[in-house]
C-alpha cells in the first residue's frame, strides 16, 4: 500500500498548516524534550541506572504514579456524574456551580495546596475528624491523592460534558419502551455513548496529575520514601545543581508516562471507532 | 389490544398542546393522527406511550387503567422520527436489546434471542446485514431496524412517531406499503403520526385529524375525505379553492365576494369550458399551465380578480388546447359549503 501523504483537499493552505504545526510542536515540545535526553546522555549507563533505580527513586515513581491514578480515577466517576449534573437537571446556583468546575484550572496550584492543606491538616477543618478516626490526610500519600484529585475535577467535566447535552433524549427513551431499567439504560446506551470521551478526560486529568508539583509540596509533607514525589525529587537535584541527575529521572518518568498514555488514547480511540464505523459501502437501498 | 384516552389535555407552559382530547382505538386498527405541526399529535402519541404525561385525563389499554404507568411498563413499541438507533450496537444487538434487558426470570435463552431477532431480520428483509452498525445503513434500512427493534418485545401496541418523515419520497413510498402490509399479516394496534395527508390516507384504516390541540374529525380515509366536517379537514386533506357563496335554492353558486358562504372546491372538481353552461359558472383568464405530471395544472384569475386553480387530465388538455391569456369559464362539478372559513 502506497503511503500517502498529502490528500487532496478543497480546504487550502495544507502546505502551510502542517509546516507551522510541525515547527511550532518541534519549538515548544519537541526540541526541549530532545534536549532533556540529550542531557540525560551525558551519564554512562551505570550511572543513570543507579540515580533512577535508587529506592528514594522508586519510592517517588511509585507514589506520584499511584496517587495521579487513584486521583484520575476519582475523577472519571465524579466527573462523569458531575457532568451528568450539570447537563440534565436545572437547580438554582447552577451556573455558578458549572463555573466552579473551572476554579482549578484557574488557580494558582499554589494556593490550591496552602488551601488544602489547611483544610487537611491534623488541627484543620476536614483533618481533625479525620484524624479522630486514626486516618492522616495531609502529609500522607492520601493527602498527596487527594491534591492530584483537585487539579483533575475539570478534565472529565469538560469533556464528557458537550457529549451528554449532544446525546439524543429519544436514545433513552427508546431504551425505556423497550423495557430497560434506568440503570440498563445508563449502562448499555448512556455510559458506552460518553465512554470515549470519558476516557479522553481520564488521560488529560491523569497526564496532568503525574506532573503535578505546586499543589503537592505543600500537603505532602515531603518526606523520602514516603511522601515525596517525582517532580519534587527533579527539582532537589536541580537545587544541588546534579543536572545530568534531574533529566535521568525526568526521562524515565517522560517514558513512563508514554507508556501509560498510549494505551488510554489507544482505548478511547478504540471505544469511539465502534460508533463511528462509517464505511465507504455504499448501503444497499430497499428492495 | 384497544387503547383509549380519554379527556386528555396537556400544557407546555403556556401553550396548550392538547386541548380535552378523546380517541378510542378499536384492538387491531392501523390509525393516523394526521395534522400539520404543532397541532398536538406527537403530544398525545407520547402520551399514549407513556413518554409524557397528560395534565389531565386518563389512559386506558383493554380498559385498564395505565395513567400513572411509565413507558417500561406499558409494553408499547415505540419508532422514533429519527430512528433513535444504539449507535455503538450492531442491527443484530439493536433488534434483540429489548430481549437481553428483560429480568434473568423471563428472559428468552440466547438461542431463542438469535432465533426471534433472524425472525424479524427476514420481515425487515435485511437478514445479510444483520452485523452492520446503524451509521452504515440508509435512512430506510435504519427505520425498518427501529421497526424491527420495537416489534422485538412483542408490545401490545405500536406507536410510530412521523416514520418516514425524514426519508426521500421514493423510500418513503415503499416503506408505508411495506408498513401497511406487515400491519396485515401482524395485525397488532398501531397509531402513527403524520403531517402527510396522503400518507394518512394510504396507509391507515382510519384517520383522526388533529388541529390546534384538538381532534377535528375520526373516520375512515374515505370518509374524511369526501365528507369532511369542518374547513379544516376539507383544507388540510388536498389542495381546495376557496370562494365567497351564496345558497341559492338549496343550489350553491359561487359569486362575487359579497355574501356569508364560504364555498370549497378542490381543482380536480373544477372544469373548464370554452362556453358558458347557463348555470352556475365564471369567467377566468388562464395565467399558467404546468403539464409535467400526471395532471395537467392550470392557474387561472377569476372574473374578480381572485387566483384559482383548476387540475384536468393529460387527453380533456389536449382536447382543448388552451393557452395563456386565453379567457374560459369554470364549472364547478361539486362543491362543499361552510359557513365559516377555517
Amino acid at each position: 500500500m502506497a503511503f500517502t501523504f498529502k490528500k487532496r483537499s478543497n480546504l487550502p493552505g495544507f502546505g502551510l498548516a502542517l509546516g507551522y504545526t510541525v515547527l511550532y510542536l518541534s519549538l515548544i515540545v519537541l526540541i526541549p524534550l530532545a534536549a532533556t535526553f540529550l542531557k540525560a546522555s551525558a551519564l554512562s549507563w551505570d550511572q543513570f541506572w543507579h540515580i533512577v533505580a535508587s529506592p528514594r527513586a522508586v519510592a517517588s515513581y511509585r507514589l506520584t504514579f499511584g496517587a495521579s491514578l487513584i486521583g484520575a480515577l476519582i475523577n472519571l466517576v465524579f466527573g462523569v456524574l458531575v457532568a451528568w449534573v450539570l447537563v440534565r437537571y436545572s437547580f438554582p446556583g447552577k451556573r455558578l456551580f458549572d463555573s466552579l468546575v473551572d476554579l482549578p484550572f484557574a488557580l494558582p496550584t499554589a494556593v490550591a495546596g496552602i488551601a488544602l492543606t489547611t483544610i487537611y491538616a491534623p488541627n484543620g477543618w476536614l483533618g481533625r475528624p479525620l484524624a479522630s478516626v486514626g486516618i492522616k490526610s495531609a502529609y500522607s500519600p492520601l493527602g498527596v491523592a487527594i491534591a492530584l484529585t483537585f487539579i483533575g475535577l475539570p478534565f472529565v467535566v469538560r469533556s464528557v460534558q458537550p457529549v451528554l447535552e449532544d446525546m439524543d433524549k429519544e436514545l433513552e427513551e427508546a431504551a425505556a419502551s423497550l423495557g430497560a431499567s434506568r440503570w440498563q439504560t445508563f449502562s448499555r446506551v448512556v455510559l458506552p455513548t460518553i465512554l470515549p470521551a470519558a476516557l479522553a478526560g481520564f488521560a488529560m486529568a491523569f497526564a496532568r496529575a503525574i506532573g503535578e508539583y505546586g499543589s503537592v509540596v505543600f500537603i505532602s509533607g515531603n518526606m523520602p520514601m514516603r511522601t515525596e514525589i517525582t517532580p519534587l525529587l527533579i527539582m532537589t537535584k536541580l537545587d544541588q545543581f546534579d543536572y545530568a541527575g534531574a533529566t535521568a529521572i525526568a526521562v524515565v518518568m517522560l517514558v513512563f508516562s508514554l507508556i501509560l498514555l498510549l494505551p488510554i488514547n489507544l482505548l478511547q480511540k478504540w471505544s469511539s471507532s465502534r460508533e463511528e464505523k462509517t464505511s465507504a459501502l455504499v448501503p444497499e437501498e430497499i428492495h | 389490544m384497544s387503547i383509549e384516552a380519554k379527556n386528555i389535555s396537556k400544557k407546555f407552559g403556556q401553550f396548550a398542546a392538547l386541548d380535552n382530547v378523546s380517541l378510542t382505538i378499536p384492538s387491531g386498527e392501523l390509525v393516523a393522527l394526521l395534522g400539520p405541526s404543532g397541532s398536538g399529535k406527537t403530544t398525545l402519541l407520547r402520551i399514549i406511550a407513556g413518554l409524557e404525561f397528560a395534565d389531565s385525563g386518563t389512559i386506558l389499554f383493554d380498559g385498564e387503567d395505565t395513567t400513572h404507568r411509565t413507558a417500561r411498563d406499558r409494553r408499547v413499541g415505540f419508532v422514533f422520527q429519527h430512528y433513535a438507533l444504539f449507535r455503538h450496537m450492531t442491527v443484530f444487538e439493536n433488534i434483540a436489546f429489548g430481549l437481553k434487558v428483560r429480568p434473568r426470570s423471563v428472559r428468552p435463552s440466547k438461542e431463542q434471542i438469535h432465533a426471534k431477532v433472524h425472525e424479524l431480520l427476514g420481515l425487515i428483509q435485511l437478514k445479510n446485514l444483520s452485523g452492520r452498525y446503524p451509521s452504515q445503513l440508509s435512512g430506510g434500512q435504519r427505520q425498518r431496524v427501529a421497526l424491527a427493534r420495537a416489534l422485538a418485545v412483542e408490545p401490545s401496541v405500536l406507536l410510530l412517531d412521523e416514520p418516514f418523515g425524514s426519508l426521500d419520497a421514493k423510500v418513503r413510498l415503499e416503506l408505508r406499503r411495506w408498513l401497511r402490509q406487515l400491519h396485515d399479516e401482524v395485525h397488532i394496534t398501531s397509531v402513527f403520526v403524520t403531517h402527510d395527508q396522503e400518507e394518512a390516507l394510504e396507509v391507515s384504516d382510519r384517520v383522526a385529524v388533529m388541529n390546534e390541540g384538538r381532534i377535528e374529525q375520526v373516520g375512515s380515509p374515505d370518509e374524511v375525505y369526501h365528507h369532511p366536517n369542518t374547513p379544516f379537514v376539507y383544507n388540510f386533506l388536498g389542495s381546495v379553492n376557496l370562494f365567497h357563496g351564496r345558497m341559492d335554492d338549496e343550489i350553491p353558486a359561487i359569486h362575487e365576494a359579497a355574501t356569508g358562504d364560504f364555498v370549497y372546491v378542490r381543482p380536480h372538481l373544477l372544469e373548464i369550458q370554452r362556453q358558458p353552461n347557463g348555470g352556475s359558472n365564471f369567467r377566468a383568464v388562464i395565467k399558467h399551465i404546468n403539464s409535467a405530471g400526471p395532471l395537467v395544472k392550470v392557474e387561472a384569475l377569476s372574473e374578480w380578480g381572485a387566483p384559482v386553480q383548476v387540475e384536468m387530465s393529460q387527453e380533456k388538455f389536449q382536447e382543448l388546447q388552451l393557452a395563456k391569456e386565453e379567457t374560459v369559464f369554470i364549472i364547478p362539478k361539486e362543491l362543499k359549503v361552510f359557513h365559516k372559513a377555517i
